[in-house]
């Protein structure tokens, strides 16, 4: 979330598209309904179901699954078209005034420089032109038909809102209604947030459908604004934090792009992250990259990363391939696999394409279960009939299943969607001989630290000298860690040379042993250790400020200043200083959250995001992690292109891409990943006619809720839903069961027939639509049924490879 | 309400009956009418935060007894941290239950090995488990660590066992368990997070 | 009964001797659920079952959400769900928290033969006494809104308390706390009729024409209101729309009252029967908890 939960008590304007907050964030949700009754605002739901969420709102509106972005990119031409937006703010806050590439081109579903063989795009031709001095052109008038504004002004005038519908199954004139609501916030006074979860990443165009959302808001003024932001209400508990930690194979903690092969030296891999200003005066912040990566190093190596070896560069391990789970799992079906460490996920029930996940677990040589509940990953091997119909004398994997605490049983932080570090306490022991995930992994490092020093091995240093300076190496305490992840004084941190006077001796910042009040101390040479930077501050000088549980609330705006540490450095709405104009004043007085005071930014509700002392005359952007110091309309970084287009889901019930109906290449995302015998995996619509998509219940979290009786009772036993029209066409009635088959498996499940999902009509030909909830299994207190990712196809989103859970085809019959 | 001839003549016969006991003296008039004794009432409170989703609940845990040596604590009621900014004692169905979930008779509470090729777990202990599983990795990591790619270029990759790691762990173990992970040289590493 | 407790209890089933009614200055109580917040959640169905030690069986799906399908005697309160479309083609998903309405002048009580088996506060909640209780099934039949159960194990009543024992110490009841959207709230019966006034005006102005309050006069009033989006047509979510103690249970209390003295006779061999069908009807002594 750029903002908060409470935050979205400021609003005017809530969509709920992509998520159905109502049913997944209860509690959070509330700040929604606070935001209704006590600010009068409305809140619009599009969804393919009439929703929990549709339940309480003032307008819903159908969409067919995946077709998100072709919906929004008719709201963006119908802003474009209608002048609906907050032009002084976009002329501000982003790109709008770039001039692009001269070859930049769009045809016929590709972006210019598509490699069809390699399923990616050269990018040579998209970005912006630079001049002699190294800063990109602008245009302020934003005529210059180059320029951001005016392209992709051109791009979306294709979605008129009569294509929309025929796409979207959206009736034209619901569409409207919602464009002519949201078009309502262009106003400077007038703010909307967008909540958003699973409902957009699940899809292989699930980045684009989140950065066209987000042009909306940067159009309509609506990014750094109490009220405002696009906020993704993420799943787990401390999902954000394990983000932050980065248990990913592309990033290190803190978002820093691990090393490829690429990246010979670590002059090289440094020289390659760090940013450099775009524009005039902009912070472009990732220039403090080599102090983020060193700071890292120190923690990791300690005394052992110096400079004379690279602070221990070489002893990272550099990517060769994608790792991500799809790629993981492959490979593992592939054979390349021989161990699986797996802690606290369930990937038999959460990959897709369960098949196939059974067969590559069986491959493996060993596999390591470490949860607090029996999974259904750690029996993959035993036989639960048509559940799980397997050989266990057939699968030679040897399997281990360790018994972790859970949350109440251990101490720590979590980290929830708005980036709140929070302290909690052990409230009891875990049941037997359980023990947290912390102590196993150091038990289990400890040990083989011992094998390598009495047995060697190869490459035994880095395991040899990985920092360890815990109290009880076999049980690091949490206050360690998160003392460590926060950073100290290596040596004594002095104060850079004034420019006003370069004489002066420097002074002391932080002496050394001390802890780093935030991540401006970094330094790049060894003299600063850091386990994650964007944490730094979180247990400074003045102690664990995760743990403080003041909720005074000074401003009124929902900020809770000293509840918790936010990261970064205790701000809870990003890009904040985009709440106020170009002279620093707010855009909205009566929701005053930043304001510059004539010589600084501090003082208004949150800390400011931005240098203090930056006045507004030196044009220094709001978007300082950006080289170009504003948000862009325009991203090279993305897969498919520099603007979101609308692809179909890989299996589509339209068959054909409406938007280049004469472009069989470009039906579905061209820059997503498809392994061989997966493309075979897809079905067809001819065969499997039914639009599906899976979902959470309120009832239920994933697969751990059907291990708890008081969530079984409420919602006991599998089921899927389908419309009253489909029912009626396949004889189906309230309550029968039914099968529903995918090309990859089936499900058979007790049927809803509900009125809350209709056939929507698509290119002049009915779609229905059917539901799948996900939240049974083999094991637990509720009743048994399928795992849904029997059905669901092994492909991912071009940039992050999230699965498309959310739009596949299936067909329904009664059982 | 719908209520039959024959009903009303149920109601009233049973209903003159009862009353009559009452006159009778068979009246049990000592058994006053009082509310349940408040079972929280000395608890001891332990804040903690939920473990499902994202909006991470503020919650109160109460655990019997007073925290005294000779006291085997164990939760009795969850509720919502009234204190908690975001959710301000409020829980939703997940939280409000999440009692069931700690105490699920499918918790693992023993280290298990289920043996190639077997239908069974078998119960063993964790020296065992931790020995044998070290030996897996060190094995694996020993035959396949890459030390230099192709080009000559310093890898020192291992991407012959994975690693899942949990999103709803501490920032603590997610931290430890990413800096073991990287100081083995692994690359296959993902996390819950990505879907 | 010296018992200051006692002085709480200000109607007693199936009792001819009159109740105290001293405490006049005892604020009433009243729960308000909101149905324009409600999503439907049923936190509020976890949170009664934990907060009260009640787990009721697991059931199955029979094609609908709402899951346990109706109350029983361990679900004392669930969401009902109702796909409706008021206006022809404007769906609305309509979600119901049923449960006890704590009547002012409840059916139940007055319907019970069983002395002290069905109490009134002076607050206003109306709570079950299961030592008393004899199983007879005349407090379902006595009841407007179909609320108590009875349990097939041990032939007693059970229905919603208003969470009498947090009540008694201060607290709200376990459902007003965890509610998720704040469809649910709590406080001073005057507060919340206020409150429930306030709010359907507000809909009103949200164009929910026919918002309004549902605390329906003829049981007296409620202490558990509803603010219904369509109060014109409680029907569409399975609401009496004009509930009233049924005039027969009326008519047994008013004025046959003489006719119980008389029939004395006949009463002890009804009494005896029952006694022989489902045992005695056991009293537990219990210490008197004056000061404690």
């Amino acid at each position: 979330m750029t903002n908060s939960w409470t935050d979205i008590k400021n609003t005017d304007l809530v969509l709920i598209m992509g998520g159905n907050a109502a049913e997944a964030h209860p509690c959070g949700f509330k700040w929604v309904t606070e935001a209704m009754q006590q600010r009068k605002a409305k809140l619009i739901v599009v969804d393919p179901r009439f929703t929990r969420s549709a339940a309480v709102a003032d307008y819903y509106a159908p969409i067919r699954v995946g077709t998100d972005i072709a919906f929004l990119a008719g709201v963006i031409n119908y802003l474009l078209s209608k002048d609906r937006i907050h032009l002084d703010y976009v002329k501000l806050n982003t790109d709008a005034t770039f001039l692009t590439k001269e070859g930049y081109a769009f045809e016929d579903g590709f972006f210019s420089g598509y490699n069809g063989e390699r399923r990616s795009y050269d990018k040579s031709t998209w970005g912006y032109q630079t001049g002699k001095d190294g800063y990109v052109l602008t245009d302020d008038t934003l005529q210059n038909p180059l320029c951001v504004f005016q392209q992709m002004k051109k791009h979306y005038a294709r979605y008129t809102p009569e294509l929309v519908s025929r796409i979207t199954g959206t009736p034209q004139d619901q569409f409207l209604k919602v464009c002519e609501m949201l078009a309502a916030t262009s106003a400077p006074d007038k703010v909307m947030t967008i909540c958003y979860a699973l409902g957009w990443t699940q899809h292989t165009v699930g980045s684009q459908n989140i950065r066209t959302m987000a042009m909306i808001q940067l159009l309509l003024g609506n990014m750094g604004r109490p009220g405002g932001g696009v906020n993704a209400l993420r799943g787990h508990a401390n999902v954000q934090g394990i983000t932050d930690m980065c248990a990913y194979s592309e990033v290190l903690s803190g978002y820093l792009s691990a090393p490829t092969d690429a990246d010979d030296t670590r002059a090289k891999y440094l020289e390659t992250r760090t940013g450099k200003p775009l524009r005039p005066n902009q912070m472009a912040f990732t220039q403090n990259f080599p102090k983020w990566h060193t700071s890292l190093m120190k923690a990791y190596y300690g005394n052992a990363a110096t400079k004379d070896n690279q602070f221990a560069y070489d002893w990272l391990p550099k990517r060769d391939a994608a790792y991500d789970i799809l790629a993981m799992f492959e490979r593992m079906h592939q054979g390349k696999m021989n161990g699986f460490l797996c802690q606290g996920f369930n990937p038999l029930a959460a990959v897709p394409n369960k098949k196939k996940l059974s067969a590559g677990l069986a491959k493996l040589k060993f596999l390591v279960v470490m949860d607090p509940l029996e999974t259904e990953t750690s029996e993959f091997w035993k036989n639960y009939g048509p559940l799980n119909d397997v050989d266990p004398t057939k699968i030679a994997t040897e399997v281990f299943r360790f018994p972790t605490s859970c949350f109440a049983e251990e101490t720590g932080t979590f980290t929830n969607s708005s980036r709140v570090i929070s302290w909690k306490e052990k409230a009891v022991d875990p049941p037997g001989l359980a023990k947290p995930d912390s102590e196993i992994i150091a038990r289990l490092f400890v040990k083989l630290r011992e094998m390598y020093a009495k047995d060697g091995g190869t490459l035994p240093e880095p395991i040899a000298a990985l920092n360890w300076p815990y109290i009880n190496a076999s049980a690091p305490h949490p206050a360690e860690l998160l003392r460590e992840i926060n950073g100290r004084a290596l040596a004594d941190v002095m104060s850079p040379p004034d420019p006003k006077n370069p004489a002066a001796p420097p002074t002391v910042l932080v002496k050394a042993g001390d802890q780093l009040p935030g991540f401006a101390m970094l330094r790049d040479d060894g003299s600063t250790s850091c386990g994650n930077w964007i944490y730094a501050g979180c247990w400074g000088p003045t102690g664990n400020l995760t743990a403080r549980r003041d909720n005074s609330d000074p401003t009124g705006l929902g900020v809770f200043p000293n509840w918790g540490f936010a990261w970064p450095a205790n701000r809870r709405i990003l890009y904040n200083r985009a709440s106020a104009d170009a002279n620093g004043k707010p855009w909205d007085p009566s929701r005053k959250y930043l304001a510059w005071n004539g010589s600084s930014w501090a003082g208004g509700a949150d800390i400011p995001d931005i240098r203090p002392d930056a006045a507004p005359e030196q044009g220094v952007g709001a978007f300082i992690m950006n080289p170009e110091g504003v948000a862009r309309l325009h991203a090279v970084g993305m897969a498919e292109g520099p603007f979101p287009e609308h692809y179909e889901p890989f299996e589509t019930p339209v068959g054909v891409n409406l938007m280049c109906p004469t472009n069989a290449k470009a039906v579905s995302n061209p820059a997503a990943r498809v392994y061989k015998g997966d493309l075979e995996a897809f079905g067809r619509k001819e065969e499997f006619p039914y639009a599906a998509t899976t979902y959470r219940l309120t009832e239920h979290l994933h697969y751990w809720t059907k291990h708890s009786r008081s969530n079984a009772i409420v919602q006991p036993a599998p089921f899927v839903e389908i419309g009253v029209d489909l029912a009626k066409e396949k004889g189906i009635r309230q309550g029968d069961r039914v099968r529903v088959k995918s090309n990859r498996g089936e499900v058979v499940a007790a049927c809803v027939v509900t009125k809350r999902m209709k056939a929507l009509d698509v290119n002049g030909k009915k779609v229905h639509h059917v539901g799948i909830p996900i939240h049974w299994g083999f094991k637990g207190v509720t009743q048994n049924g399928y795992l849904a990712n029997a059905l669901t196809p092994f492909v991912g989103d071009a940039n992050s490879q999230t699965p498309e859970f959310k739009a596949f085809l299936v067909n329904i019959e009664k059982a | 309400m719908d209520m039959d001839r024959r009903q009303f003549f149920r109601v009233s016969g049973a209903g003159l009956a009862a009353s009559s006991l009452v006159a009778l003296g068979f009246s049990p008039a000592r058994a006053i009418a009082e509310t349940r004794a408040f079972k929280l009432a000395r608890t001891t409170e332990t804040r903690s935060i939920c473990p499902y989703c994202s909006v991470s609940c503020g919650l109160v845990m109460y655990t019997l007894g007073d925290k005294a040596k000779n006291v085997k604590a164990s939760i009795v009621h969850v509720e919502g941290d009234p204190d908690h900014p975001v959710n301000r004692g409020t829980l939703c169905p997940k939280g409000a239950g999440v009692m069931d979930m700690i105490q699920s008779p499918g918790r693992v509470k023993v280290p298990q090995v289920r043996e190639p090729g077997t239908s069974t777990w078998k119960n063993i202990s964790w020296d065992e488990a931790l020995t044998r599983v070290a030996r897996h990795l060190k094995a694996d990591r020993d035959a396949n660590l890459v030390a230099t790619n192709d080009k000559g270029v310093t890898v020192n990759r291992w991407n012959s066992t994975g690693f899942l790691l949990s999103s709803a762990a501490s920032n603590e173990s997610g931290y430890l368990s990413v800096k073991v992970a990287r100081g083995l040289g692994m690359v296959a590493l993902d996390t819950q997070a990505r879907i | 009964m010296s018992s200051l407790q006692s002085l709480d209890v200000v109607a007693r089933s199936a009792t001819t001797l009159p109740t105290p009614q001293i405490r006049t200055a005892a604020p009433h109580v009243a729960k308000l659920i909101d149905e324009s917040k409600c999503i439907g959640c049923k936190a509020c169905q976890v949170a009664c079952m934990n907060w009260n030690d009640l787990r009721d069986d697991i059931g199955n799906n029979v094609g609908v959400y709402d899951n346990p399908s109706d109350l029983t005697p361990s679900s004392w309160t669930v969401m009902k769900f109702f796909e409706v479309e008021p206006t022809e083609g404007n769906l609305e998903w309509l979600i119901r928290k049923d449960g006890c309405m704590h009547c002012e002048d409840p059916g139940c009580l007055k319907a019970c033969p069983s002395p002290g088996a069905i109490v009134k506060y002076a607050n206003g909640i109306v709570d079950f006494v299961s030592e008393n209780c004899i199983g007879c099934g005349y407090c379902v039949k006595g009841c407007p809104f179909d609320v108590p159960r009875i349990s097939q194990k041990d032939n007693k009543a059970y229905k919603c308390t208003l969470c009498s024992d947090r009540v008694s110490v201060g607290l709200e009841p376990a459902c007003v706390k965890t509610c998720p959207t704040g469809a649910i709230s709590y406080g001073t019966k005057d507060d919340m009729v206020a409150y429930g006034n306030r709010r359907a005006e507000e809909l009103k102005e949200r164009g929910h024409q026919n918002a309004g309050l549902y605390n329906p006069e003829g049981v007296g009033g409620t202490h558990v209101m509803y603010v219904l989006k369509h109060a014109d047509k409680p029907q569409l979510e399975d609401l009496p729309a004009n509930p009233s103690v049924s005039p027969l249970v009326s008519l047994w209390k008013g004025t046959t009252k003489p006719l119980a003295v008389a029939s004395m006779l006949g009463a002890m061999v009804l009494g005896f029967f029952h006694y022989m069908k489902v045992g005695p009807i056991e009293e537990k002594e219990k210490t008197e908890k004056e000061g404690a």
